[in-house]
């Protein structure tokens, strides 16, 4: 217990103090992971942690990421990206290994060992990638999304390649290794160690797979929301945290059960519940977890260098990593052509992806264990995935640096056309927000809209409704709800001390976005005002002057004139409303701010002098309004 | 410099290729007072107030705004009703306009024939016009010919409208600089973009 404790503890203190300093060095957060587990690396050691199982069970993050990811991808645009899927990715995969195995030969390999290493090395890090793109909030451009397919291709394709590499043995290392075939074989696929269909006929293991995948989109689709429901009735943030992570470990296990990849599976369920009103609740449950082992991930790469061996071979190696980025990046850079993808996305797609994966890393170990390369030269290759890894981040960089500026598109001067449509997110579907998403949604505005009663949303479902379930006062989800792209927030939520914190947290944070708060008195409306908000509306307050408007006309007043007197009111009420909200101050009780206190009573004054029919109260710009000339003109 | 004063009414901003063009160059100018009416009081509730600050505080004024039933917009005539206060811009007292220039760009449908005694309007627009030109004499204030653009649902199929359009901006950097020739507008009924009155070796290209 001790042991593990310490070891929590060195690995979260590399990461805490090592990320903040590569994010503010503008490194990016992966680098910074790595360069923690190279620096933690000698203590490892003398604390004798086996950093390959603990690489093998942090791989779990990748799983967690390919499940977001499919959270965030719609089947329609899946579907849509089925050309640059199998036409980008699988040419990708087939060129990449050609030239790799060509290479290989050049360097004296026989041909299956060059095959094997074309094979590992064709393919690149997810982790890498798609964290980076995401923190850079590319992942949504073109370079980014041809970058995506092609991962999830090779996602795929770890599938054959498996079945393909034990076809590739070498008799002689075979016997020696023979004993530890099966043992190795089974640390596969992120630890799994059973499989289900082992000796199975095809078509059995086919029929099998089928039921599986079937599973995981039919449950997705049918099972979860009931499921999540009832979880919400309980009202307990953390029966959400382990349902989701129920959902996302159980699917993995199905997968490996059946031998699929369950990296693959969680990103189909992904994709089936993108459309679920509980996906932003998924989102930031899933989230944290997924940043954490990933984190650990990057840590044990780092820790995994075998610095004798590299500083032994320092030549080589280099030669060879730098040989790979270059045959990697050539070959994304002309199919980026061919598939259309230019300017900055085509140098993002061949910098980006020009590494080695963590599944290099997996199937080095299969290799080796199926007697497929010998365990010197997959040590060599080892660091040469590494070492590809490692310099990722630079490339990044060398992008940010270099390229992406050349490609900086300039922006149109015509400040005068309306604005382009800037998502907006709705906090709280109630009475009052219910009234502003029918109003935006009507004049075709798109709205994200977050409430946390499980009942109503699922009645506004039926009615077509894009709603998510979620606190919607949690920064979290706000984030997945896409906080960083919004362009207003309107504020409907019904507790005053969480709008305020709402509002705070926002206009501190996102300070692009235009807030529309509901204010739920007087004091509130002081309150939002010094958090930051745009817009401070009193929730009763417009129906109560309508309601006034009808009593002075059902007196006898003239519709018009109790119009103009509403009007009167109510622009007066906010002259002073704003008055009092600059002497307000939330530090400061109300009853101790002497300021507050005097021009509270000088225009409590003002107003019973109006009330009254005397002075210039709020009765002085309706007394403006349509007055005849005098008479002796 | 002369301080102007640009007020632009029109409630459907979002359909007018013409005044929406007018708009985009007027603006992009420095050294003038911009007020879009309808974005302003969107609700008709004027500040008499500070309409009556801004029109002090400006030696030219500017109404752009299409012609709508021989008239103003809605809300321009509100304007009118309430802030030229008996007091202020008339009456006893009311001279804080005196010696202020007006004038109006007008777009209007109808074409340039229609608007005679032999056109389908059959009235020249300067008669349409004369409430406003009134106002201003009341006011004690000087009303100069409009700047006018006939058909103008026609003009963004044809040249007229960036024509009209790119002369709206000289006019006003010519009222804004002081280049503009009064007298020689006077001498017209109306003034359109290939007879604006600007002082030689002024006109900005």
């Amino acid at each position: 217990m001790d042991n593990v404790l310490l070891l929590v503890f060195v690995f979260l203190i590399a990461g805490v103090i090592a990320v903040p300093l590569a994010t503010k060095m503008g490194l990016g957060s992966v680098l910074g992971y790595l360069i923690a587990g190279i620096a933690i690396s000698p203590l490892l050691r003398s604390l004798g942690v086996d950093v390959v199982s603990l690489q093998h069970f942090a791989e779990f993050g990748v799983v967690m990421m390919l499940f977001l990811v499919g959270l965030e991808l719609e089947p329609k645009m899946l579907w849509n990206m089925r050309d640059k899927l199998l036409g980008l990715g699988g040419l990708q995969v087939l060129i990449t290994t050609a030239l790799v195995m060509v290479a290989a030969l050049y360097m004296g390999q026989p041909w299956t060992i060059a095959l094997a290493i074309g094979l590992v090395l064709s393919l690149s890090s997810t982790a890498i990638v798609l964290q980076t793109l995401n923190e850079k909030g590319l992942l949504k451009s073109d370079g980014g999304q041809a970058s995506f397919s092609v991962l999830l291709f090779q996602d795929i394709a770890v599938i054959p390649m498996l079945a393909l590499i034990p076809l590739l043995a070498l008799p002689e290392l075979l016997e020696i290794l023979h004993p530890t075939v099966i043992e190795a074989g089974s640390q596969l696929e992120h630890g799994a160690e059973v499989s289900f269909v082992e000796g199975l006929a095809g078509w059995q293991r086919g029929l099998i797979t089928m039921v599986a995948i079937g599973t995981v989109i039919v449950g997705g689709s049918y099972l979860t929301r009931p499921m999540f429901h009832f979880i919400a009735i309980a009202r307990l943030r953390e029966l959400f945290t382990a349902a989701a992570l129920l959902m996302v470990v159980g699917i993995a296990l199905l997968m490996t059960f059946v031998g699929l990849s369950p990296a693959l599976g969680t990103f189909l369920a992904g994709v089936v519940l993108a459309n679920s009103e509980y996906r932003h609740e998924l989102e930031s449950d899933v989230e944290p977890f997924k940043g954490l082992l990933l984190g650990l991930f990057f840590m044990t790469v780092g820790a995994g260098i075998n610095f004798d061996l590299l500083f032994n071979q320092l030549g080589s190696i280099v030669t060879m990593t730098l040989g790979l980025i270059l045959i990697k990046a050539l070959v994304l850079s002309v199919l980026a052509l061919v598939f259309n993808i230019r300017g900055a996305d085509r140098w993002l797609l061949a910098m980006g992806m020009a590494q080695a994966g963590e599944f290099g890393f997996v199937l080095l170990s299969f290799t080796v264990a199926n007697g497929v390369i010998p365990a010197s030269l997959s040590d060599q290759l080892l660091l040469v995935v590494t070492m590809s890894m490692l310099l990722t981040p630079l490339l990044f960089i060398l992008f940010d640096k270099l390229v992406a500026p050349q490609y900086v598109k300039k922006q149109g001067d015509d400040a005068d056309e309306v604005d382009e449509q800037g998502n907006v997110i709705i906090a709280g579907h109630g009475r009052f927000g219910g009234i502003i998403n029918r109003i935006l949604l009507g004049s075709g505005y798109k709205t994200v809209v977050l409430d946390y009663h499980a009942e109503q949303l699922s009645r506004l479902r039926k009615f077509g409704l894009k709603v998510f379930y979620g606190d919607a006062s949690r920064p979290d989800l706000l984030h997945s709800a896409g906080i960083e792209e919004a362009k207003i927030l309107v504020v409907a939520i019904d507790e005053q001390a969480q709008i305020t914190e709402m509002v705070r947290y926002v206009s501190k944070h996102h300070p692009h976005v235009h807030i529309v708060a509901r204010a739920v008195n007087r004091e509130h409306v002081y309150e939002l005002f010094s958090a930051g908000a745009n817009d401070i509306i009193r929730d009763y307050f417009d129906s109560a002057v309508r309601a006034g408007r009808s009593a002075l006309e059902a007196l006898g007043v003239h519709p018009f004139e109790a119009e103009r007197k509403t009007c009167g009111f109510v622009l007066n009420d906010k002259r002073t409303i704003r008055e009092m909200a600059e002497l307000f101050d939330v530090n400061i009780p109300a009853h101790e701010n002497e300021p507050y206190i005097a021009k509270a009573k000088e225009l409590m004054a003002m107003e019973d002098r109006a009330m009254q029919g005397h002075g210039a109260g709020f009765g002085s710009r309706d007394n403006r309004d349509w007055l005849p000339p005098k008479q002796e003109d | 410099m002369a301080k102007l004063l640009v007020y632009y009414a029109h409630p459907g901003h979002q359909y007018s290729h013409v005044n929406r063009e007018m708009v985009k160059r007027a603006k992009a100018l420095n050294g003038i007072t911009f007020i879009d009416l309808y974005a302003e009081y969107p609700r008709f509730n004027i500040d008499v107030e500070i309409e009556q600050q801004r029109l002090m505080a400006h030696d030219t004024i500017l109404f752009q705004f299409p012609l709508f039933w021989y008239s103003t917009p809605s809300l321009m005539k509100e304007w009118q009703d309430l802030v030229l206060e008996y007091g202020f811009a008339y009456g006893t007292g009311g001279n804080k306009l005196k010696g202020k220039r007006v004038m109006m760009a007008v777009s209007c449908a109808g074409s340039e024939d229609a608007f005679s005694r032999e056109g389908y309007q059959n009235r020249p627009i300067r008669t349409f016009l004369s409430p406003l030109e009134q106002m201003a004499c009341l006011c004690q204030m000087k009303f100069y010919p409009p700047y006018v653009l006939y058909s103008a649902l026609h003009a963004p199929h044809n040249d007229a409208m960036q024509l009209h359009a790119d002369g709206y901006k000289e006019l006003l950097i010519a009222l804004r600089d002081d280049t503009y020739d009064f007298e020689k507008a006077l001498t017209n009924d109306v003034i359109t973009f290939n007879t604006l009155p600007i002082q030689r070796g002024q006109r900005h290209g």
